[in-house]
């Protein structure tokens, strides 16, 4: 038997393919089951992708869907603006951690109250990569980055931040709030598709942290880098639904 | 369109009442703002205006976040304005310059106040440098200064309309005093003066289905090639200097046999010109200049006036320390007229402060 390929989603955009994401990222699998997820609800055409900047920019050009740049942190009003515009439309954000819980956290934070409707996808990877590997908001205790380099000191910088649980607290019912990990790729689809849906239907806010791996930064091997994400990033960092007001058999 | 104001009207109203009443007249569709003096009450009566035309509000978390809306809107095909000042004007540095990189033709309304920092709540002309070449880019913004309410109500509605057209960011430079006091204006519907609304669209979400008619649209502003992004800047520079001569606006009075010739701009010119006035009926031959559009500069008119004149002197008056100033000497580099100032940073100019000026140099 021949090898088959792996289907290409219908949304992504040939011409921009193969991304540019290091070799190991989790770039490409959560873009991957995001463009799953904008086939199977049929999106594409109403979709509006925005980028922040750092490793998640280079998804700018990703998809067959219209998209627009932002700045550091500013993709969650952009997109909130256009929202707000355009309620037809489905706008979904994509950012890292960086960007989501450090120099947009205001940002999120507010969103979030407003319950803007909104889709949000943060890719949490412990680090800033495109930047050289500096210590995130999410860097883990005695984590070594490049500004952290004899391991994050939690007295001194504190603790990872707790992304969607901190979200869950402060959104109304009607939000969607969720957790996955590029490990369980069809768990990470489906909360994805979940998210979007949750927007589609007019519910609230809808935000799903992915867990991903950044070998290049973390300077580990391909099997220290699924060690690192399975065991350490899943263990401080729990996977699943946290928040939904889709039903069960929804799931 | 739907009728906002009807029959030409008379109105005495603060500016900021004006503003809301303008942007309505104007078609704008939504309205992003964070609240800071002297510009609140943009907010104040757009939020009593709009639910009654079907507009939309959002009060956000920060400038910044009031900025970044303004331009998600806009791209989306909306006209979107925002309203700041201050420290607020600072922070929306960041989405103008943003709207600056992608051409977003977004509406801003400063009504200047003092600085620097936090400074004063109502009055200074300290923005000028801020809201014409502020950001890390090149100053590619339309700026006009407003003198009168009528002024604001007609400039909100042509700033609406060049933002629109060119699509660079354009400003509505005002002060607190315009913000805050009360005078006379027409109001009135654009079509009734024979101004046209110009559509807005979509820059993003656009008409036709991707992989059938059309490419999807991937706009941007970070490039990976120093050559790419000197390619944009450099169009980007050339489109606004030939649509300048179309865009800039200035007012000269008594300049061809004048002695010296008194530059403000915005609320000063008012005062400048009252103390043309009266220097003339004391026989002191003094002329007037006033940039309307501060970005871009009306340099070559500046020149012709001053080399059509027997003015051997200019005087530069202004409510700060030398931002006006800064921006006719680079614009008229070369000229050798001698160049005096009144700087009165953060506080009004009377026309007794320009006449003492005036007389003390000449």
């Amino acid at each position: 038997m021949g090898m088959i390929a792996p289907a290409t989603p219908k949304s992504w955009y040939l011409p921009s393919k193969p991304h540019k994401f290091c070799p190991g990222c989790g770039h490409g699998i959560t873009l991957k089951a995001l463009g799953e997820a904008i086939d199977e609800l049929d999106i594409q055409q109403q979709t509006i992708f925005g980028c922040d900047i750092g490793c998640s920019l280079l998804a700018w050009n990703f998809f067959a869907c219209d998209s627009t740049q932002t700045h550091h942190g500013r993709t969650t009003p952009v997109m909130a603006g256009i929202k707000r515009a355009r309620p037809e439309l489905i706008t979904i954000g994509y950012m890292g951690d960086g960007g989501g819980y450090s120099i947009g956290s205001q940002h999120l934070l507010n969103a979030a109250v407003r319950n803007e409707k909104v889709t949000l996808i943060l890719v949490n990877n412990t680090n800033y990569g495109m930047t050289g590997g500096q210590m995130a908001p999410t860097t883990l205790p005695g984590q070594i980055t490049e500004t952290t380099p004899y391991g994050r000191d939690a007295e001194a910088t504190g603790y990872p931040t707790r992304g969607p649980e901190f979200i869950a607290e402060v959104t109304p019912e009607g939000a969607y709030v969720a957790r996955a990990t590029v490990s369980k790729y069809k768990q990470l689809r489906r909360l994805i598709r979940n998210a979007i849906r949750n927007q589609m239907e007019g519910n609230g806010f809808s935000f799903v942290e992915v867990l991903s791996t950044c070998p290049t930064n973390w300077r580990t091997n391909a099997h220290q880098t699924w060690n690192f994400l399975e065991e350490k990033m899943e263990e401080y960092f729990p996977v699943g639904e946290i928040k939904s007001p889709l039903g069960k058999g929804d799931k | 369109m739907e009728k906002i104001i009807g029959e030409p009207k008379k109105a005495f109203m603060t500016g900021n009442e004006t503003i809301a009443w303008a942007c309505l007249a104007a078609g704008a569709d939504i309205m992003f703002g964070y609240p800071i003096t002297p510009q609140n009450e943009v907010m104040h009566y757009w939020t009593r205006l709009a639910p009654k035309y079907n507009k939309g509000f959002l009060q956000t978390e920060d400038e910044l976040s009031a900025g970044f809306t303004t331009c998600g809107a806009v791209q989306a095909g909306k006209k979107a304005f925002t309203a700041t000042a201050g420290p607020g004007n600072v922070l929306m540095q960041e989405p103008f310059g943003m709207a600056e990189a992608m051409r977003l033709p977004v509406l801003a309304i400063i009504q200047q106040r003092g600085g620097p920092s936090s400074g004063t709540v109502i009055y200074s002309q300290q923005e000028v440098t801020l809201t014409t070449f502020g950001g890390n880019g090149e100053g590619h913004r339309i700026v006009y200064s407003t003198a009168t309410h009528q002024e604001l109500y007609d400039y909100v509605i042509k700033g609406f309309n060049t933002a629109w057209k060119y699509r660079f960011p354009t400003f509505v430079l005002g002060d607190g005093y315009q913000a805050k006091m009360r005078e006379p204006l027409e109001m009135y519907e654009p079509l009734d003066k024979g101004i046209e609304l110009v559509e807005a669209y979509p820059l993003i979400g656009v008409p036709g289905q991707i992989g059938v008619d059309r490419e999807p649209q991937h706009l941007c502003n970070i490039y990976s090639l120093e050559e790419e992004l000197y390619d944009v800047v450099m169009q980007m520079s050339e489109e606004y200097e030939s649509i300048s001569p179309d865009i800039i606006e200035f007012q000269a009075k008594d300049c061809e046999d004048a002695e010296i010739i008194i530059i403000s701009h915005g609320v000063v010119s008012r005062v400048a010109d009252d103390a043309v006035k009266i220097l003339r009926a004391q026989g002191i031959k003094a002329g007037y200049f006033r940039p309307i559009t501060l970005r871009p500069f009306p340099r070559q008119q500046l020149k012709d006036v001053i080399a059509n004149s027997s003015a051997k002197q200019i005087l530069i008056a202004e409510s700060a320390y030398g931002q006006l100033e800064r921006l006719v000497k680079q614009e008229i580099y070369g000229e050798t007229v001698k160049i005096n100032n009144l700087f009165m940073p953060g506080v009004g100019i009377i026309d007794f402060d320009i006449i003492n000026k005036v007389k003390s140099i000449i």
